[in-house]
């Protein structure tokens, strides 16, 4: 009897494989993610941002526009003001005569890219380190949990500042493996975030590990490695996109915020935060040049923020035990 | 069949307290389990009882080797367990399994019913192929009473008492001679209970298991088991046969567990006298001296608070470490039926 059932239900193919398929946790994140508007419409917002800065040089053309480091001084009045929006320059230009609708697409793509880079290395290495100290214990878990403690020690942005100035040099840091630019904007804040990750991670895993499952898995011959990735870091999936999804809009203002002190991104590469920068002493007769690169800001970092609220409500319902 | 599959000696499990974060300094030691012997005979049910925090569980654990012990050996099939490692271990941990007391923390919720019971293949490497695998685990499915058709569900699917059924599964799936099963269906509804009781016996007669098989009261091992161990604070206090533990206790501790069975209907007309331990459970951080009962006993006198009593045979035949074990006329007035 039982052979014929196993039988019947591999040759039955689809039909018998879709009937006993079973809703997946990840189903009913889908489908609980979808009955949110806000987030989804702020995930289009998203997708949309990206797009824009993935194809600005083919929009640029299109509107005829030049390119964001592009100096025009016929663009600028006689006394030297820059002109605001108009048919050729959407958004102005700024006191350079460079398009500042050019600059905040350009402006767009350094702050994805910072963001995203920075966050995927802190969840990284926040996420292994955190693992691996909740697991062993012992001197491991001390060491990495004191290093955490003496970072979070220090205010945020001065330690970002400290950090970004001495690798801001010539030479960079860490033996010329951090560039100045991006590379330094990149590896500050992945320096600085790791330690929340860390933390969190490291507190989830000392009660997962705790687990029957876990000690199951152990009784069965499971190596550390195994129980780690295989029975731990899937229940860790989780908290760690929640996690990741809340700390990307604070990682691009911590750019921006980097970039408006002049230790972020170097001119004349565009970035927002350095706009609003510039644009500080110009505000009173050129409120474009503030007004674009900050609203971009603002609405990309709410569009971050909801989509991150979304995801928490639809992960963590008590359901998924 | 009397010979032995795993033989304790003199097993010994303190946890120690320790205070401080970089410099650990030991405050107490918690005494778990406290020089237990013990054998496991080949194809019996050994029942291993004793209120909460007696160390039936430590010592479940330090059978399958998820806990190393203080000191003290366990043989298995004359291998020492305790000293094995690498190979010779990951060879060891295909004989002996454990089947888990929480049915919902012992299933990981992110993996499916069929993969969790497939895991012991993937580590050990058995099985190669997935077809091979899938239908090794649908058997296993049927033959625990699930429908492998839902091999591909998750745990938060199933009730507890079916969750408990995919550990058995996963338990049996490396075929192991030796089962620990640590308070099986304690999380269970009473109704659901006798259903995986009864499972595990069929079980044990048609694959030939041996069980340990756990309980913190007297109730459930009755029918389950061959032999009875009695644990109270990380002592063995009384080692007999079923028959003769339910009919003549020994030691005054298993008396008043006992006492406590509740007793069908039909017989609740005969006097009983229901013997309520007096006191607290001492604390296992600091047990008291000699023998551990001697606070809460009934018959305690003064050899008992200063000569720990060695387990010794008693009339009857049980094996109980008492200094003044009770008579058959004490025992037959707490449990009517002998
Ligand atoms: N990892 C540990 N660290 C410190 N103390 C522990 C540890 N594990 C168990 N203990 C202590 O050892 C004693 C015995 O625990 P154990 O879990 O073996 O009891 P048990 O008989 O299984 O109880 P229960 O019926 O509640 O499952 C308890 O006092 C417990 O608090
Ligand atoms: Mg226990």
């Amino acid at each position: 009897m039982s052979v014929e059932t196993f039988e019947a239900a591999e040759t039955g193919g689809l039909t018998s494989e879709s009937a006993v398929q079973a809703r997946t946790p990840w189903q009913l994140f889908w489908r609980r993610l979808r009955g949110d508007r806000v987030a989804l419409a702020a995930l289009a917002f998203i997708v949309l941002l990206v797009l824009v800065a993935l194809l600005q040089a083919p929009i640029r053309s299109l509107l005829g526009l030049p390119g964001p480091n592009v100096q025009n001084p016929a663009a600028l009045d006689v006394f030297g003001t820059p002109t605001g929006p108009s048919a050729e320059h959407p958004f102005g230009v700024d006191t350079l005569g460079r398009d500042v609708f050019s600059r905040v697409l350009a402006g767009a793509a350094v702050s994805l890219q910072v963001a995203l880079i920075s966050t995927g290395i802190a969840v990284a290495v926040g996420t292994l380190l955190g693992m691996l100290a909740a697991f062993y214990g012992g001197w491991v878990d001390t060491t990495f949990s004191r290093m955490a403690d003496v970072l979070l020690a220090f205010p945020v942005l001065l330690l970002a500042l400290g950090i970004a100035a001495a690798c801001s040099g010539a030479e960079g840091c860490a033996g010329g493996l951090i560039q100045p630019g991006i590379g330094t904007v990149v590896f500050t804040i992945a320096f600085i975030n790791w330690v929340f990750v860390f933390r969190i991670i490291r507190g989830q895993t000392l009660s997962l590990r705790e687990k029957e499952y876990v000690e199951a898995s152990r009784s069965l011959g499971a190596s550390n490695r195994r129980i780690i990735f295989r029975e731990i870091l899937p229940n860790l999936v989780a908290p760690i996109i929640v996690y990741a999804s809340l700390l990307i809009p604070q990682n691009i203002l911590l750019e921006a915020a980097l970039s408006f002190l002049g230790v972020g991104v170097q001119p004349p590469q565009a970035s927002w935060g350095a706009m609003i920068a510039d644009a500080v002493t110009v505000f009173d007769t050129a409120w474009w040049f503030m007004f674009f690169p900050g609203t971009a800001l603002l609405l990309t970092v709410l569009a971050f923020n909801l989509v991150g609220d979304g995801l928490q409500d639809a992960l963590n319902p008590r359901s998924d035990r | 069949m009397t010979d032995t599959l795993m033989s304790v000696s003199h097993l010994t499990k303190h946890f120690p307290l320790t205070e401080g974060v970089v410099f650990q300094r030991e405050v107490a030691r918690v005494h778990a389990v406290d020089d237990v012997s013990l054998e496991v005979r080949r194809g019996e049910t050994l029942g291993l009882v004793g209120e909460t925090g007696c160390g039936k569980s430590t010592m479940a654990r330090m059978m399958v080797r998820l806990l190393d012990p203080t000191s003290g050996t366990i043989s298995y099939e004359g291998e020492d367990v305790t000293a094995a490692s690498g190979a010779r271990l990951k060879r060891l941990r295909r004989e002996m399994q454990m089947i888990f007391q929480d049915p919902y923390s012992s299933l990981n919720p992110r993996k499916t019913i069929g993969s969790i019971i497939a895991e012991p293949f993937a580590i050990h490497g058995l099985l190669g192929s997935d077809g091979a695998r899938r239908r090794r685990v649908q058997e296993l499915m049927e033959q625990v009473g699930l429908n492998p058709e839902h091999y591909n569900r998750y745990p938060h699917e199933f009730s507890g008492g079916q969750r408990q059924r995919v550990g058995v599964a996963r338990a049996l799936a490396l075929a192991p001679k030796l089962i620990v099963a640590d308070e099986p269906v304690s999380a269970l509804d009473v109704s659901i209970q006798a259903q995986i009781l009864n499972l595990l016996r069929g079980l044990q007669r048609e694959l030939g298991l041996t069980i340990v098989f756990i309980a913190h009261d007297l109730s459930v091992v009755r029918h389950m088991c061959d032999r009875v161990a009695v644990m109270y604070l990380g002592n063995l206090v009384e080692l007999a046969d079923s028959d003769t533990l339910y009919r003549h206790p020994r030691h005054p501790y298993t008396g008043a567990l006992l006492s406590a069975v509740p007793v069908a209907a039909a017989r609740s007309t005969v006097r009983r006298e229901r013997q309520v331990l007096e006191g607290d459970l001492p604390s296992p951080t600091d047990p008291p001296p000699a023998c551990r009962f001697h606070t809460r006993c009934p018959k305690a006198q003064e050899i008992c608070r200063v000569q720990a009593p060695p387990l010794t045979p008693k009339d009857g035949g049980a094996l109980a470490a008492c200094h003044f074990p009770l008579a058959d006329e004490e025992a037959s007035a707490i449990v009517p039926t002998a």
